[in-house]
């Protein structure tokens, strides 16, 4: 489905995670952020580069490799994303909501 | 004389030596297996021993005994793997050398990697069920145990049979309603997953059923460390669980041998092609079972369905024929629900478990995603199968390493 963002209409999933990476920009990031109640900073954009990174690499996610990463301690990753950090920065990151594995 | 080497004589490299020495010319191909265990242990076996369900004679076999004739095994620890010179060093300082290597160490709890978990209460208030010991141990403590929060917990993902947690609180209910004392006992499942299962359908129907039985759920719990001192786990939002039994599935990891050789994920599984299991280290290099990073589940009946395609490549390898990219993530799972019924979960890479009839469609026997005696039939028939089929490489009858979509009620 089609949604609205940064004055945008975007192709959406219906838990809101964007279905085509390749129309994401900074804005609509921003945008998705403030409907989960974040405010991007420096420290927020450093870890969502690096999952953009991991994810043109088709690298699978896990909070494990991100804690590994050397970009963000775990700790850290809660406190910048609370609650759920791994889906919910996905979706700010406009990549596929992280398979949980089977 | 050319040599292929397997490393892990659990049930993947036990089931891959069984395939392939009757495929490979004795006075041509070698066959050596390494492994540091004396005993083979049917690890499915260990849900049922702290039920006072299995016996721990149950569970075990001298490990030389399901390995085929005409193959060497060596019993000793794997240090690391020299894949730039088709070398792999023991412990005891020997080295062995390969033609084609296979790597089938499986996968571990590794209660140290989470902070507090090991500690004073090990074995006292805080349990595994995944090891021969841990299970024991928690049998005996359930035997005496007078009720209270019980806890059944999750580290991280992957874990090896990722529905053993929840067929331990199923079969919990049914063991405390029978000692007349469910009322006294408060179960709690708390996972790092969003639901029950890591698949939608059939986390419809589990979720149900931990409802029905009045088993608690807590989801998105990711841990941080245990707080034993206070009986609480801690995750990194700051959410905490009370328990007075915390039985805990640690965090799986491969062998650190695999970290030794320099390859591997963070957590020690080996980079593998998903469709054809040659490893993506190097060409002459194939791994099988838990040891691999393949996104499906970790189980015996998985290592049994790559068996039969692993055989097939290895064979090709050797013939210089292009790989046969056929595995696809079949999995095949009952789920015990105790009161001695059982679910079975048949789904693979792409398609999620749904409901139906299998292996005959429209017949069954057995009933996909439903509870029924006759799965629970099929269940404790799984120690046969595993000792004389699965270890064998004996095909199961009608069932097909590629998963079959006939009988499957698809959307
Ligand atoms: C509680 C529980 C319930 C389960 N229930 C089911 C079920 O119902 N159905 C199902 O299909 N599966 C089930 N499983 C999963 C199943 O047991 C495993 O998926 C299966 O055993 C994997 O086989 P494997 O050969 O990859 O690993 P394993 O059988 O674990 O074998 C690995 C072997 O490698 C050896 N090894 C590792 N590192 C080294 C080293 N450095 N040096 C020397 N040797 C080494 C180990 O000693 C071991 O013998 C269950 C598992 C558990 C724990």
């Amino acid at each position: 489905m089609q949604k609205v963002i940064a004055s945008l209409n975007i192709e959406v999933n219906d838990e809101g995670y964007l279905t085509d990476f390749s129309q994401w920009n900074k804005a609509i990031g921003e945008e998705i952020a403030l409907y989960e109640g974040i405010v991007m900073t420096d420290e927020h954009w450093k870890v969502i580069e690096y999952l953009q990174d991991q994810h043109r690499k088709n690298v699978p996610l896990s909070i494990r490799k991100i804690g590994k990463s050397g970009v963000v301690a775990i700790k850290d990753f809660y406190r910048l994303f609370p609650k759920g950090p791994l889906k919910i920065s996905s979706k700010i990151a406009g990549i596929p909501k992280p398979v949980s594995c089977v | 004389m050319k040599r292929l080497l397997i490393l892990g004589a659990g049930t993947a490299g036990t089931m891959m030596a069984n395939h392939l020495r009757p495929k490979l010319d004795n006075q041509t191909w070698e066959i050596t297996l390494v492994d540091e265990e004396k005993i083979h242990y049917y690890q499915p076996g260990f849900l049922f021993i702290p039920f006072d369900i299995y016996t721990p004679e149950m569970v075990k076999k001298p490990i030389e005994r399901p390995v085929p004739k005409g193959v060497n095994l060596i019993q000793e620890t794997i240090d690391r793997i020299d894949k730039d010179n088709d070398t792999v060093y023991l412990q005891n300082g020997d080295t062995l050398t390969y033609d084609i290597l296979i790597i089938a160490t499986g996968t571990k709890p590794v209660p140290e990697e989470i902070e507090g978990m090991k500690g004073d209460q090990w074995y006292k208030n805080i349990f595994d069920f995944y090891t021969y010991e841990g299970s024991i141990a928690l049998r005996d403590k359930l035997r005496n145990w007078e009720g209270g929060k019980l806890v059944m917990h999750i580290c991280e993902m992957p874990i090896k049979c990722p529905i053993a947690p929840l067929e331990f609180v199923f079969l919990a209910d049914s063991y405390f309603i029978e000692k007349g004392m469910r009322d006294k006992v408060d179960i709690t499942y708390v996972t790092p997953l969003s639901g029950a299962f890591t698949k939608p359908k059939a986390t419809e129907a589990l979720n149900y059923l931990l409802e029905e039985k009045g088993i608690k759920i807590v989801s998105d719990f990711n841990i941080e460390h245990v707080d034993s001192e206070n009986n609480r786990i801690v995750d990194y939002a700051e959410e905490s669980v009370e328990y007075d039994l915390l039985v805990t599935v640690p965090t799986n990891m491969g062998s650190p041998m695999i970290e030794r050789s320099g390859f591997g994920d963070e957590l020690n599984f080996v980079p593998t092609d998903k469709a054809t299991l040659q490893s993506t280290v190097k060409e002459n290099i194939f791994a099988v079972g838990d040891a691999t990073n393949l996104p499906t589940s970790k189980a015996g009946s998985v290592a049994h369905f790559e068996g039969e395609i692993l055989t097939e490549n290895i064979l090709r390898y050797i013939n210089g024929e292009e790989l046969k990219a056929d595995f696809d993530g079949h999995a095949n799972c009952f789920i015990e629900t105790g009161h001695g019924k059982a679910l079975l979960i048949d789904f693979n890479y792409t398609q999620e478990p749904v409901t139906g009839t299998f292996p005959f469609p429209g017949v069954g026997p057995l009933k996909l995603l439903k509870e029924s005696r006759l799965n629970h039939v099929g269940k404790m028939a799984f120690r046969w199968v595993y000792w004389n089929m699965l270890l064998k490489g004996r095909p199961i009858p009608f069932v097909s390493a590629e998963m079959s979509e006939a009988g499957k009620e698809l959307a």
